[in-house]
């Protein structure tokens, strides 16, 4: 495979590679096979679509049934496969391939100057894994639908559940080698195929933010791969894993659940902050502030990450002295998300700011990402946590982390880089309604759901106490609004694909070398390899002299002023 | 029934509600100066606007990021230890503590009072006491929500865990599973009724005649066969288990375990895990013969023998 690589990093021809990647064949079959990195991005956008759209569907039924709080539409059983189908699909079928497979494999290569990545036909082959996964878990929903939540916790799924636990955990478990294949190539491919000029420290955050994903990725989904195939050897092996009373262990399997599930929380966010760097940078016109803070604080949220499981175990019944442990360095590795909201806010500071709108999304990012991120701070305090875990607190706050942050994210990205991909322009008033939409839906959805959760609102709750139905039904009706704010970009981007004005290579007159490239880019991506000079986010040439970027701190702390 | 939103019936509920509301203060002023600096310096910067736009030296953007983290450090540590310095002021239940038992199992919750009192998923216990519990459950892990009392608990399968608190307020509150256990995870609530030690008193005083705990522990003890080696004058060489509950116990293998109830527990399902120093490892396991109601039994029992006995 080293061949391959080496391969397409060499120069081709000039003049040989202008058609652009959308008309360089237009069978089925050209597409199936392809091993162009774009094409394999568009593949993904595709499956992870209808994936978000049924996770969709699934959610409105649980909302809607949970405007009575007697339950009346669902069976008991019904819910709870809902919820799971939502929760499983959302995740680990949507979320978690979401902005690195599908913005990540167009965009990385394009980034860096290269021809694509590393190895074409693995991330070709990425694609096909991650399919039979989704196969499993579909044929699981068809045959009844799983009951486990997508935590799949022990010894419920492995000894109790008599639903399709092993469809959906092998559906999971298959998607996790996509995973770690679509890592491993991109952290090759960064480290083998930069252009030339193209340093460490020149690489855009969105670069930086997706090397570190794909290490999170490499070094944490084969333990979770491990765990779900412990589930499925208790389960139809009968080896007494989780089974206490055959001397197994109930928690093992949440200890290496969060192991990896803590940081794939980051493999959602992580490249949702890459995404956030270059819309900011762009619409204010600056250099993104303090870029080499921003490069520690994604590297340090990327390790640390790995340290702080344990929080979600706080009332598991683990010592409170190991609580405690976990507890501080939870707080620890919120400390490099802090730096990353006050550098981004910071970056509009005597900007040209503009309001297109991904730098809406980009904005609606912010504001929920804060909220997000300041209540964990809440569940990071054992005191609060003990009462609060298990609750809608805890839905709320890792919607506003995911869905408020990361998909508000992946939608920023996906506006920004449409019309290099698509090489059209959407209509922009339609677009900005619904970025303004979605945001207010949101917080109409999950606003509600941190109060009721303090109020003692458990998770999982198909009928529930009186007191709480007005929370859910304001809950319900944000979430009708959310769920047409998301369709909205369904049509008017369908729309743009067929009737959008043409957009020029560089729309938005932004830096970064997949600007320097055609709209939509040929096959090859570049005619010619480009040549770096300069750090990325040249806004202002005249302010900020070439490579700054690399020499600020230094020159900083030599310079007493 | 019971419609107080978010009810709180203990004084340290009250104390950790005000550092959440305290918590909530601080963040929404931080949202709130966030948003404000957002919004402010859109409006003030946006495209074409005649604000003055300096270059800021280097150097003082290096310092500014130093200074907000360093603050925000500062701030997180600050937050840590009040959490973490109040939560570990609760770990040890006082020695008076009333115990009841808890067993959970798919769905229901099911309570015996060391009287021998059961009920069903209604916790019925005094104000002004502190009261702990000792779970368990039969299949699953579940989860005792207590909203008014601001606790929480996993209770697992195969293992003790324990919450203790002092309830000050009568009244009734909710009981729920707050882990996800199965089809009817979401009915499997109950009612916490807190009453004045005197009604408590009366409530237990006419609940129909059970053997206490112990009692039935005794009886089982006999019947099991255990009191055959264990018995303080039984030719068999086993350790008499007299003032063994809640002291520490040399094993052979050089640990000192304290006997708690997991031990004890251990000790009847899995004999060969802890053997006492001295003794050899001969004692069956147990392990399906006595259901977890049974062994709930045999713990209280051995923890009613007390140290006078041994001096016998
Ligand atoms: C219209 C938007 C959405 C609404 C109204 C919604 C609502 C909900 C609700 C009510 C639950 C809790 C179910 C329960 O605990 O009983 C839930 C769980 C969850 N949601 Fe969403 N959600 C939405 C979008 C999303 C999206 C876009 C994602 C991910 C990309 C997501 C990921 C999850 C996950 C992972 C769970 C946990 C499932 C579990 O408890 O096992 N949600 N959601
Ligand atoms: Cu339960």
């Amino acid at each position: 495979m080293s061949e391959t690589a080496i391969e397409s990093a060499r120069d081709e021809e000039p003049g040989a590679v202008t058609a652009s990647y959308l008309v360089a064949g237009h069978t089925l079959k050209s597409w199936l096979t392809t091993t162009d990195h774009k094409r394999i991005g568009i593949l993904y956008a595709l499956a992870i679509t209808v994936f978000f759209f049924i996770g969709g569907i699934a959610i409105g039924l649980v909302r809607l049934e949970l405007m009575n709080p007697k339950g009346a539409i669902l069976s008991d059983e019904g819910y709870n496969r809902l919820f799971s189908l939502h929760g499983i699909v959302m995740v680990w079928f949507f979320l978690v391939p979401s902005i690195p497979a599908t913005l990540g494999n167009f965009l990385l290569p394009l980034m860096i100057g290269a021809r694509d990545v590393a190895f074409p036909r693995l991330n070709l082959i990425s694609w096909y894994i991650y399919a039979v996964g989704a196969a499993f878990t579909c044929y699981a929903i068809v045959a009844g639908g799983v009951d486990t939540g997508w935590t799949f916790y022990t010894p419920y799924s492995s000894l109790y559940s008599n639903s399709n636990v092993l469809a959906a955990a092998l559906g999971v478990f298959i998607v996790g080698f996509s995973s770690i294949a679509t890592g491993v190539n991109f952290i090759t491919t960064t480290h083998m195929l930069r252009a030339p000029g193209m340093t460490w420290s020149r690489l855009p955050l969105m670069v930086w933010a997706l090397y570190a994903t794909s290490i999170v990725m490499v070094l944490a989904t084969p333990v979770l791969a491990m765990s779900l195939l412990l589930i499925i050897a208790e389960r139809y092996f009968g080896l007494p894993l989780f089974n206490p009373s055959e001397g197994g262990d109930p928690l093992l399997f949440q200890h290496l659940f969060w192991f990896y599930s803590h940081p794939a929380v980051y493999i959602m966010v992580l490249p949702a902050m890459g995404v956030v760097s270059e819309v900011f940078a762009c619409f204010a016109r600056r250099r993104v502030f303090g870029y080499i803070m921003m490069v520690y604080a994604i590297m340090a949220i990327a390790i640390v990450g790995f340290l702080v499981w344990g929080h979600h175990m706080f009332v598991s019944g683990e010592s409170q002295y190991a609580n405690v442990v976990f507890s501080f360095l939870s707080f620890a590795v919120a400390v490099p998300s802090a730096i990353k909201v006050f550098n981004w806010t910071a970056t509009l500071h005597r900007g040209q700011v503009t309001f297109e709108a991904p730098m809406l999304y980009a904005l609606g990012f912010l504001g929920l990402f804060t909220i997000g991120g300041l209540t964990g701070l809440f569940l990071a305090s054992i005191p609060i946590d003990v009462h609060v875990t298990d609750t809608y607190f805890v839905v709320a706050h890792f919607h506003y982390i995911m869905v408020g942050g990361s998909v508000s994210a992946f939608f920023a990205g996906l506006h920004f880089w449409w019309p290099k991909i698509t090489g059209r322009l959407y209509s922009e008033a339609w677009a900005r309604f619904a970025a303004i939409v979605m945001f207010l839906g949101f917080n109409t959805t999950f606003l509600p759901q941190f109060i009721m959760g303090y109020g003692g609102m458990p998770r999982r709750y198909h009928v529930y106490p009186q007191e709480f139905q007005v929370y859910h039904v304001i809950s319900s009706v944000g979430a009708l609004i959310l769920l047409s704010a998301y369709l909205l970009p369904l049509i008017y981007l369908g729309w743009s694909l067929l009737y959008g004005t043409r957009a020029g290579d560089n729309p938005w007159d932004a830096t970064g070398l997949e600007w320097q490239t055609s709209s939509p880019p040929p096959k090859e991506n570049f005619e010619e390899i480009p040549v770096v000079n300069a750090g990325p986010y040249h806004y202002h040439p005249a302010e900020e002299a070439p490579d700054a970027a690399r020499r600020e701190p230094q020159e900083a702390q030599g310079r007493k002023p | 029934m019971i419609d107080e939103f978010a009810a709180k019936a203990s004084e340290y509920a009250g104390s950790w509600d005000r550092f959440f509301f305290a918590l909530v203060a601080v963040s929404a002023v931080v949202v709130a100066a966030v948003f404000v600096v957002i919004v402010g310096f859109s409006i003030r910067y946006r495209k074409g606007s005649d604000a003055y736009r300096p270059t800021l030296p280097k150097s003082l953007g290096f310092e500014i990021e130093i200074g907000w983290t360093a603050a925000t450090a500062f701030a997180f540590l600050f937050i840590f230890w009040w959490a973490a310095s109040m939560q570990l002021r609760e770990i040890i239940p006082p020695r008076d503590a009333l115990q009841i038992h808890v067993l959970a199992k798919q769905w229901m919750w099911k309570l015996q009072h060391s009287n021998g009192v059961r009920e069903i998923n209604e916790l019925h216990a005094p104000t002004g006491h502190p009261v702990q519990l000792i779970m368990t459950s039969d299949d699953v892990i579940h989860s005792m929500f207590l909203p008014s009392l601001r606790l929480k608990q996993d209770v697992l399968p195969g293992r003790y865990t324990y919450i203790w608190f002092t309830a000050d307020k009568p009244g009734v509150y909710h009981l729920m599973c707050a882990e996800f256990c199965g089809t009817q995870h979401s009915r499997m609530t109950g009612r916490l009724i807190l009453m004045t030690p005197e009604d408590y008193s009366r409530w237990l005083a006419a609940q129909p005649e059970a053997d206490n705990l112990a009692k039935r522990g005794e009886a089982l003890f006999r019947s099991l066969g255990c009191s055959g080696c264990h018995a303080p004058n039984s030719a068999v060489h086993a350790p008499d288990l007299h003032g063994v509950y809640g002291h520490p116990v040399h094993l052979s293998d050089g640990r000192v375990v304290n006997a708690d109830e997991a031990y004890i527990r251990d000790s009847i399902l899995l004999p060969d895990k802890d053997v006492v120093a001295g003794y050899q490892p001969i004692m069956p396991s147990f392990r399906g013969t006595v259901s977890e109601d049974q062994i709930i039994e045999l713990i209280a029992y051995v923890r009613s023998l007390a140290w006078e006995g041994r001096q016998e």
